[in-house]
């Protein structure tokens, strides 16, 4: 029992951490004011990031995570829970 | 170092446009597909100036070879911040005799390889929110020529693709250019007889064919920070030929 909360709770560290970096990355590549960012956040509707503005924060994605995203997986990033997700099944 | 890749650079205008390009801040990326003996050379003119260059196969008509020559050159340089399209092919026949075959040839090379280029390219631009993207196409892509329907197709689609690409990219400081030649001296100009020479003189007001550095020269000022507020044009450089 201790061995599964000790394990769950190393998944959820991990998952926030990676919400964590991606918050960071649309603060500081987009400029996108923290208190609007949250995991149900749209990325089009809710913070305004144009199609070219998602290539960019994924391409950030990318470097910082050292990690590939095809433009198949980009067209289903649309919140950003959805990134965090995808980056965190990539890690 | 910003790199410059030009397709094509082994002869004729590619060479003379590497040639313009390579400065204290301009590393050449000489893109040759089969002569490596001209890129080889194009890469010793500039090296003789103390300047920097290098060779790279790049075959257009394959992303597989197009993207090992972006990994060659990010791998051992930096990403491409100025990309010239200048590689081209013709396959000439009036339409009733034209075969599928040669239709195709030309607009995936001409055309749909400036699309494996560019796209290949603008992602390294768009994360240094810096780059110029210059297209050789053409006066026939404008004005048509008999025979050429394959060639002059391909060269007006360069056209609306680069005017597309410049309205994407602009707020990134990318900016995405057409350079149309008229009759420039090069080896294919070289076999029109002196009376082909005449009447193709008879037509242009400044009373001589382009040089390859007439083409240079502008596409040099189009990849340079001082055309920063140029984008989506075609700009031709025929002596007056089309107006």
């Amino acid at each position: 029992m201790a061995a599964l909360f000790f394990d769950l709770e190393g998944v959820l560290m991990e998952v926030n951490e990676v919400y964590k970096k991606v918050k960071s990355l649309f603060i500081d590549e987009l400029g996108i004011e923290e208190e609007k960012i949250s995991m149900e956040s749209k990325l089009e509707e809710d913070l305004e990031i144009d199609s070219l503005g998602i290539v960019e924060v994924v391409m950030a994605f990318e470097d910082e995570f050292n990690i590939e995203i095809d433009d198949e997986e980009l067209s289903n990033i649309g919140t950003v829970g959805e990134a965090v997700n995808l980056l965190h099944s990539k890690l | 170092m910003r790199v410059a890749l030009v397709t094509g650079g082994s002869k004729g205008i590619g060479q003379k446009v590497c040639l313009a390009l390579a400065n204290e801040d301009t590393i050449v990326a000489v893109g040759f597909n089969n002569n490596s003996i001209g890129a080889d050379k194009t890469v010793e003119l500039i090296t003789q100036k103390n300047l920097q260059a290098f060779a790279v196969h790049i075959d257009i008509t394959s992303a597989k070879s197009v993207d090992s020559a972006f990994s060659e050159i990010e791998k051992k340089y930096n990403v491409v911040s100025i990309l010239i399209n200048n590689a081209g092919i013709t396959k000439d026949n009036i339409l009733p005799r034209m075969s599928e075959d040669e239709w195709d040839y030309v607009l995936d090379t001409n055309l749909k390889g400036a699309f494996r280029t560019t796209k290949k390219a603008i992602k390294g631009m768009i994360k240094n929110k810096w780059g110029r993207i210059i297209y050789i196409s053409s006066v026939v892509g404008i004005d048509g020529n008999a025979g050429q329907s394959n060639y002059a197709a391909s060269k007006a689609g360069l056209i609306g693709f680069a005017k597309s690409i410049s309205k994407e990219v602009g707020s990134r400081n990318i900016t995405s250019n057409v350079v149309a030649p008229g009759y420039i001296e090069t080896d294919m100009t070289a076999t029109f007889s002196k009376e082909q020479k005449e009447v193709i003189l008879d037509k242009i007001p400044i009373k001589r064919l382009g040089k390859g550095e007439d083409i240079a020269n502008i596409v040099s000022f189009l990849a340079s920070n001082e055309s920063e507020y140029i984008t989506g044009q075609v700009i031709k450089v025929d002596g007056g030929l089309v107006l």
